[in-house]
């Protein structure tokens, strides 16, 4: 089971502060702790929202808005891809991730099981079909 | 928490500290079975005690520490207390205070002792049902019930298999230790092979009508990366990842909608992964980057790095395959090796070629019931046109396979070649 370890924006993080060194030491014995375990299949850092843009929608209307965006909590800054055994084991995994926050102030991550072939079906109100449509590009398959 | 909870936090440490938990043991007590022993009184322990105080928060660092204080226990009863006591007191000592700084501090100690039981379990003492089991159990932290599970065998005969094992590595006082120098490359054969068994035994069921177990892929892909990262210096590690890496990106790919097993040449491209395609690749490089391409891991994980290069079959670079191919034949010769040559060579330079090449392999008495040399030559002679031929060299092919699905996949090719029409591969 494939889970991601969403790592939520904070103000730090959206004006670029750069994260100290224990921090970023942190993060590299965390991760490094995944690789050595084979758990770890990917993870990245997004720049922050002032980099990137929104598009709005309305009816056919679409409206591009740049970034920054105000509600940092609800934004992303990073992500870490990880393959467990069981949701109890990508717990425990979340458990040891270290506190993402420069100076260890208020932070939050959030973990999302992805979909795997089990749950992609016509209970989400995918039909045969699409079900056929969406496998033969590679989506909803692992 | 709710203690059901508890109970299954606690498993899940186990599954990510077992390993190393029983590593750090054996090197103390100087024996797997006991250290593995050890280490469930450390597990009993934590359940005892976690569902009231919760889970701490350096589990690994307590269960260690549980286990060496059984550890020493242990020693003083059996009175070899006087030779290690003195030692085994201060590391103890140390590891208590201030547990994840003190734990940190050993990580190139737990790497060695990580490896010293990965060459253990996969000791040539011991047949090699029981390095794959033990390999499983040890460095895998799967149950004695989940091992026989995937290897469809009763409960008893790997829980047999197990305590056997273990007393023979007692028996012939195998040292805990990390072969080195010369010895290195003959012990460390042995544990790929292991490794890549029990990815193969996931990857495709050599009996009965379960066409796959991926559970096991997972596991020996862990088992890979785990090693590739304590031997970062060894290229064929690094080439044995690329190699399941690669081969696992197909794994859904491999199976159609009915459980029908789906070659190669069929898949469905799309559906193959590429994140694992990515690590596969990357992978390779690190095993090239470490010298040139000569190991067999590493040779077959070039080969189906082309594979999955290729948007479609037709851009597979056929050359470049026979290129690595007549590197594996002098490397790893094998009639196997030569039949996959052929293969590549069909497509390269033609069918006529390919026959030719597997012609010559027939004679082989170790390729008389392999079924997929009749297979393969069905499939050449239904590409020359010659289909009565072919067909009747896919029906013994079905005769000589073993899986049921596979068998009716040949019949359905044998009966395109009857109705005259030669079956697309």
């Amino acid at each position: 089971m494939r889970f991601m370890i969403i790592v939520m924006s904070s103000k730090d993080s959206e004006q670029e502060a750069k994260p100290d060194e224990k921090l970023v030491a942190e993060m590299a014995t965390f991760h490094e702790e995944l690789a050595k375990a084979g758990a770890l299949l990917d993870a990245s850092g997004l720049q922050p929202s002032s980099k990137g843009w929104r598009v709005r929608y309305s009816g056919t209307k679409r409206a591009f808005v740049d970034g920054p965006f105000a509600e940092s909590k609800e934004l992303i800054a990073g992500y870490t891809l990880i393959q467990a055994k069981s949701r109890e084991e990508a717990m425990e995994w979340s458990r040891r991730f270290p506190n993402p926050a420069v100076d260890g102030k208020e932070a939050e991550i959030e973990v999302r099981p992805l979909f795997g072939p089990e749950d992609f079906g016509p209970s989400l109100g995918f039909t045969p079909e699409a079900i056929a449509r969406f496998g033969k590009i590679g989506i909803g398959n692992r | 928490m709710e203690a059901a909870d508890t109970h299954r936090a606690i498993e899940a440490v186990w599954k990510i500290e077992s390993a190393r938990l029983i590593a750090g043991l054996a090197r103390i007590v100087r024996d797997v079975g006991l250290a593995e022993d050890l280490a469930q009184e450390a597990l009993v322990a934590a359940l005892e005690k976690w569902p009231d105080s919760g889970v701490p928060d350096s589990p690994g660092a307590w269960l260690m520490t549980a286990g060496k204080r059984r550890a020493i226990d242990h020693l003083r009863r059996r009175k070899l207390v006087e030779r290690k006591h003195e030692e085994l007191g201060r590391e103890v000592g140390v590891r208590q205070e201030g547990m994840p700084e003190a734990a940190s501090l050993h990580e190139s100690d737990i790497g060695d002792d990580l490896l010293s039981l990965i060459f253990t379990a996969c000791h040539p003492v011991l047949p090699s049902d029981a390095r794959v089991a033990l390999t499983l159990r040890l460095l895998g932290g799967l149950t004695t019930s989940e091992i026989a599970r995937a290897f469809l065998a009763p409960e008893p005969t790997i829980a047999q298999r197990l305590v056997r094992a273990k007393r023979a590595l007692t028996k012939a006082r195998v040292p805990s230790e990390v072969p080195r120098g010369p010895e290195l490359a003959a012990r460390l054969s042995p544990v790929l092979e292991v490794i890549y068994l029990i990815f193969n035994e996931g990857y495709a069921a050599t009996t009965g009508d379960d066409w796959m177990r991926p559970a096991l892929c997972d596991d020996a892909l862990r088992l890979g990366r785990i090693l590739a990262g304590l031997m970062p210096h060894e290229a064929e590690a690094h080439g044995l990842v690329a190699l399941m890496e690669i081969q696992a990106s197909r794994l859904k790919a491999r199976v159609g909608p009915g459980g029908d097993p789906v070659l190669l040449f069929e898949q469905n491209r799309a559906l193959w992964d590429q994140l694992l395609i990515r690590r596969g690749l990357a992978a390779l490089e690190r095993a090239e980057a470490l010298g040139s391409l000569t190991g067999p891991y590493a040779l077959q994980a070039a080969i189906a790095a082309c594979h999955a290069r290729a948007r479609a079959p037709g851009e597979t670079d056929w050359p470049r395959i026979v290129v690595l191919y007549d590197e594996l034949t002098l490397r790893a010769p094998s009639p196997v090796v030569e039949l996959n040559r052929a293969v590549a060579v069909s497509r390269s330079s033609g069918p006529a070629e390919g026959l030719a090449l597997v012609d010559r392999l027939a004679a082989e008495p170790a390729m008389r019931d392999y079924h997929l040399l009749p297979s393969v030559r069905g499939d050449l002679l239904a590409r020359l046109g010659r289909l009565d031929e072919a067909r009747a060299e896919l029906e013994r092919a079905a005769s000589l396979t073993r899986n049921s699905r596979e068998r009716a996949l040949l019949l359905e090719r044998a009966a395109a070649c009857a109705r005259g029409s030669a079956p697309t591969r």
